[in-house]
């Protein structure tokens, strides 16, 4: 099948490889349909998650038709159109029982912070991804959704990943009625939580990112107010006096360890890899909040260590949540927010590009090229399908 | 664009710089939150303010929603690879991924880190040392099986070209003055 390789930082191509075969009685094999590139494959993709081995497909955020199923499958069936969760859960562990879905204990055994995650290194169990013809989708009774036959292919995919991480990040927020809530990136995840933040009754949602296209598509998609960090001298500074010195209620971490915006911590936490990323928005969150406010964080770090103001987190009295999205548990509500004209995800789509082309989804996607918000992938055979059986796919 | 700098739209205060000679006591002493009906126009405004609405609150609930669970011991999958297990957990998962398993120089590194901790800062630093051999590994299986990557097109330079001429023929630039420069010092060393 073709698949995306990973063959080092910067370096990803389409190539062959052996198609994915049933390994587990509660596997099922899927056939790609639809897979999108996510903000945090760029950590990957800048070979800052150790243990990341060429070779690698990624890819955790995909959609597709069930081709075959393990013996123990009994909720799915071959011909099922499913979204896949980008978390692999088993169901059954503490963690799964108390609806921690994305800290499964039972899918990683190369580490035990992180469940497993589809196309994620092997620091997330090894486990090739969704930017493929077919992929191996363990657990398959638990984790995937068949999609309703009015959800739109482009909104399902959408919903894999970075629709209930948004709606998480603010939802970590504990908004309160009239919050003023900041969101630093104003990539997908950001654009989406900007968006959340309204329905958690937040009464100002300001976004703060350094790339103009995507603060002009955010300040009119999600009706915000945006400021550009490259305009400020200083971020904490800037949010207090706008917010009549107080700081903000909630500030929400959408950027993780890829941040710009401050030369030493590019230096070290990105150049370096002295730390585990570049910490950069964690202090203008810390920093920027108001005392006993809330800092919620979906942001991708590494595994080892960052410099945060710790200090100021105690003498603030803040409350810190953070955790890879629960993406099943949000599905049937982030559903009717889409039936009910609320979210409409597959706004965000701007370039759809053949799985083939994925050199140059990448390096569009990375470098912010041509207005680049989300990128969408379609494999080959998803073409044949839709052909075959045009009035079944929207 | 206009970067946002003002005040709170909903309160009634002046865009002043705090300096000592303003007073804090001229500033609200509690955040100021607009009406609903200043909020009216955000379309979905408040359709999760109740927090029942709320799917992930509070974050950890039992017995579990929307999840058909294994009610018995889940099957232990096979292992038909090698593995390399975190020393944090008392043995291999009953589910696991099976792609590129370790080999050659950095799956002999990989196996190195594996003796520590996730919690020990050795195995993350020694992982990736490992990742960037098998990079050097990946280029040499490719030329043993007839390949020459093309690692301009791997890296997207169709689209640089595409979209951001001015940025490649800096880069090119860039990198013609390093090597030049480079050149030029080591002639020079040699006279």
């Amino acid at each position: 099948m073709l698949a995306m390789n990973y063959r080092g930082p910067y370096r990803v191509r389409a190539d062959y490889k052996p198609d994915p075969v049933i390994e587990h009685p509660g596997d099922a094999i899927v056939r790609v349909t639809r897979t999108c590139i996510c903000g945090s494959d760029l950590h990957l993709y800048h070979g800052m998650v150790p243990d990341t081995r060429v070779g690698h497909t990624f890819g955790h955020e995909f959609i597709g038709v069930v081709e075959d199923i393990g013996s123990d499958v009994r909720n799915l069936k071959v011909g099922d159109r499913v979204m896949v969760p980008f978390n692999l859960f088993c169901g059954s562990c503490f963690y799964c029982q108390h609806e921690l879905y994305g800290n499964c204990h039972n899918t990683n055994p190369e580490a035990a912070a992180v469940g497993g995650i589809y196309g994620y290194s092997h620091m997330a169990g090894g486990y090739d991804g969704g930017q493929a013809e077919y992929v191996r989708v363990p657990m398959a009774d638990v984790g995937p959704m068949v999609i309703p036959d009015d959800i739109h292919d482009d909104d399902a995919v959408l919903l894999t990943d970075v629709t209930p991480t948004g709606y998480q990040a603010a939802e970590m927020g504990d908004i309160d009625e009239g919050d003023t809530v900041v969101i630093f990136g104003a990539g997908p995840i950001g654009i989406l939580a900007a968006k959340s933040a309204w329905l958690m009754g937040a009464g100002r949602v300001i976004v703060v990112d350094e790339v103009e296209y995507r603060l002009e598509f955010v300040k009119r998609w999600a009706q915000c107010e945006v400021v550009n960090f490259r305009e400020v001298e200083d971020m904490a500074e800037h949010i207090k006096k706008m917010t009549d010195w107080m700081g903000a209620d909630v500030c929400i971490d959408c950027v993780g360890g890829d941040a710009a915006g401050s030369i030493a911590q590019t230096l070290t936490g990105r150049l370096m890899k002295a730390q585990a990323g570049s910490s950069t928005v964690l202090h203008w969150a810390i920093n920027s909040v108001r005392k006993g406010g809330n800092v919620s964080i979906v942001g991708i770090y590494g595994p080892t260590f960052n410099m945060v103001p710790m200090g100021n987190v105690l003498n603030k009295g803040l409350t810190i949540r953070a955790n890879q999205a629960s993406v099943k548990r949000h599905l049937p509500r982030l559903i009717e927010h889409i039936r009910e004209g609320r979210l409409s995800p597959k706004d965000i789509i701007t370039h759809r590009v053949p799985l083939e082309e994925i050199s140059d989804a990448y390096h569009i996607f990375s470098s912010k090229l041509d207005n680049c918000i989300k990128t969408v992938l379609i494999p080959p055979r998803a073409h044949e399908v839709r052909a075959v059986k045009a009035s079944t796919v929207q | 664009m206009q970067t946002s700098d003002q005040v709170d739209p909903h309160s009634h205060q002046h865009n002043h710089i705090g300096h000592a000679d303003e007073h804090q006591n001229d500033y609200p002493m509690k955040p100021t939150r607009p009406s609903r009906e200043q909020l009216a126009h955000i379309h979905g405004w408040g359709a999760d303010l109740d927090r029942k609405n709320r799917p992930a609150v509070p974050m950890e609930r039992t017995p579990p929603r929307f999840i058909h669970a294994h009610e018995e011991k889940l099957p232990q999958q096979p292992e038909t690879v090698e593995i390399l297990v975190s020393t944090e957990r008392p043995g291999i998962t009953p589910i696991f991924g099976t792609a590129q398993p370790p080999k050659g120089l950095s799956g002999m590194l990989r196996r190195i880190a594996f003796r520590w901790a996730e919690n020990d800062m050795r195995h993350w630093l020694i992982l990736l040392a490992a990742d960037r051999v098998n990079v050097v590994e990946g280029i040499g299986e490719d030329l043993a099986k007839g390949k020459v990557p093309n690692v301009l097109a791997e890296m997207g330079i169709k689209s640089e070209w595409e979209h951001n001429k001015a940025g490649l023929a800096k880069k090119v630039a860039i990198g013609a003055a390093v090597v030049g420069t480079a050149v030029y010092l080591m002639r020079r060393r040699d006279r």
